[in-house]
């Protein structure tokens, strides 16, 4: 046990969470949720292909020009963009350094293996780093437009229609999306346990929304590559 | 009952330790896992070779000095402690695995034989109240509402045998840092340390070399006597409360 004295400068309130285990869970909690949040409204605006070309670009200039004229061209998204971006970092900072501690505690495996916890459970870690890397693609698909074959500038309904006209592209995307799924399954309700708002009344409906959650988003991005490929959008 | 046995030996805390094989005969289905073990080990002391080394006390699932890992469960197939374990659970002719508990914090002295003294310094860290002591103080002097009763006693029932860390998959102490601190802290007489026990727990079990929670639930199934897994919740709002507050 550290003690600090009262001549010395206390270590800052921030730096102490961090340091252990319980506020690294916090940091993940936190990132966590805001990137669902981020999530939901995503996934809300990808919808808008169903109602045709016209209303999805429209939608997407519209983003681009929130908040004008108090704040520029743009600024609105680089804002939201750079919020993502300290969100994904923290939260895979900490998932990584929490990972690395959770190893180490258990030098010597049993020899008798045994199925342990759900699958969405067991399946954070690999699953996290799917998306990670899902997200890198994403961004040079239909961000970037990198590596989309039409990357039309503010016409996403004709870059989404190319990214899914190439097979690789849809499997990657549904598989993604399914260990999106899985992770928001177990995420939502331990981000719940970690910032201490569940209790023995609450629990039943935190693991119900987190299903909900969970199959809503999968099924909302799904539909976009499946109306792709079964021609429903062209 | 006829069994095969693998159990973990290992000499010393250094020593490298491995699965060994034993048979043995005429257990009934009435023993406890303990006893079946006691027969084992008269066996082997009648053959001159080393019995198996196990921390047993009470024999009546209330201390918690036993625990060892049954086929990759942690106090085996019953939600008992493993004293309380009867062989009946069992089939003739099966084949069981017996480990120690396995975790960073807790090094194997012997064979079944773990060093737990980490929750020892857990519990010295903030699992206690400061208040003089002498003669007992009058019944009535602190009121205690029933509510809170129930949750302290519900969590005092902890016995700190460790099968919440030998059950996570991350080696984590948190059930039962948690099952202390919900015990003092609903408390009026724990009140006054309520932060501070939470903050230094925590450290202390951190310090220790416990791995995080991932909220798998393992703890609170295989926990003998019951802690919820609502109590991480509970001391992870208390711990957050008293680092930001």
């Amino acid at each position: 046990m550290t003690t600090v004295t009262r001549t010395g400068r206390p270590p800052s309130l921030l730096l102490n969470l961090w340091r252990s285990t319980v506020g690294k869970k916090a940091v993940m909690a936190v990132s966590g949720l805001l990137m669902l949040l981020y999530l939901v409204f995503h996934m809300l605006g990808n919808l808008q292909i169903f109602f045709g070309p016209e209303e999805i670009n429209h939608y997407a200039h519209w983003l681009r020009t929130l908040g004008m004229p108090f704040l520029r061209y743009e600024w609105l998204l680089w804002i939201f963009r750079a919020g993502l971006t300290v969100c994904v970092v923290a939260h895979g900072v900490s998932a990584y350094q929490l990972s690395r501690r959770d190893i180490a505690a258990r030098p010597t495996k049993y020899a008798h293996q045994r199925q342990r916890a759900t699958y969405a459970t067991r399946t954070m870690r690999w699953g996290g780093v799917i998306l990670g890397l899902f997200v890198i693609w994403h961004i040079l698909d239909l961000t970037t437009g990198t590596v989309n074959p039409v990357a039309e500038h503010e016409h996403p309904y004709q870059n989404i229609v190319a990214s899914f006209d190439r097979w690789y592209s849809c499997v990657f995307y549904i598989l993604a999306m399914l260990a999106l799924g899985l992770h928001i399954r177990h995420g939502f309700w331990s981000a719940a346990q970690t910032l201490g708002a569940n209790n023995a009344r609450l629990n039943f409906f935190l693991k119900l929304a987190a299903n909900g959650l969970a199959l809503l988003l999968s099924v909302g991005f799904v539909s976009v590559p499946l109306a792709v490929m079964f021609g429903v959008v062209k | 009952m006829n069994l095969t046995l693998r159990i973990w030996r290992q000499a010393g805390p250094d020593a490298p330790g491995s699965m060994t094989t034993y048979q043995v005969s005429g257990i009934s289905p009435d023993m406890s896992f303990l006893e079946m073990l006691d027969t084992l080990n008269e066996e082997l002391i009648t053959r001159g070779d080393q019995p198996v080394a196990f921390d047993h006390d009470c024999r009546e699932g209330i201390c918690g000095a036993c625990g060892m890992v049954i086929n990759g469960q942690a106090h085996g197939p019953e939600r008992t402690t493993t004293c309380q374990l009867h062989m009946r659970h069992f089939k003739d002719g099966d084949t069981i695995d017996v480990e120690p508990w396995r975790a960073s914090a807790f090094p194997v002295v012997k064979d079944l034989v773990v060093d737990r003294t980490a929750f020892d310094r857990i519990i010295g860290s903030g699992g206690y109240i400061t208040a003089p002591t002498g003669s007992a103080p009058d019944a009535h002097a602190t009121p205690v509402p029933k509510e809170a009763a129930d949750t302290a006693f519900e969590h005092a029932e902890c016995i700190g045998c460790g099968a919440c860390v030998a059950a996570c998959p991350n080696g984590s102490a948190m059930l039962f840092t948690s099952a202390k601190v919900v015990h003092l802290n609903v408390l009026p007489q724990g009140a006054p340390e309520r932060s501070s026990r939470v903050r230094n727990m925590v450290a202390a079990m951190d310090d220790e070399g416990f791995g995080g929670c991932t909220n798998t639930g393992e703890c609170a199934t295989a926990c003998p006597k019951g802690i919820p897994l609502t109590s991480i919740a509970a001391m992870n709002r208390q711990f957050l409360r008293a680092s930001l507050g």
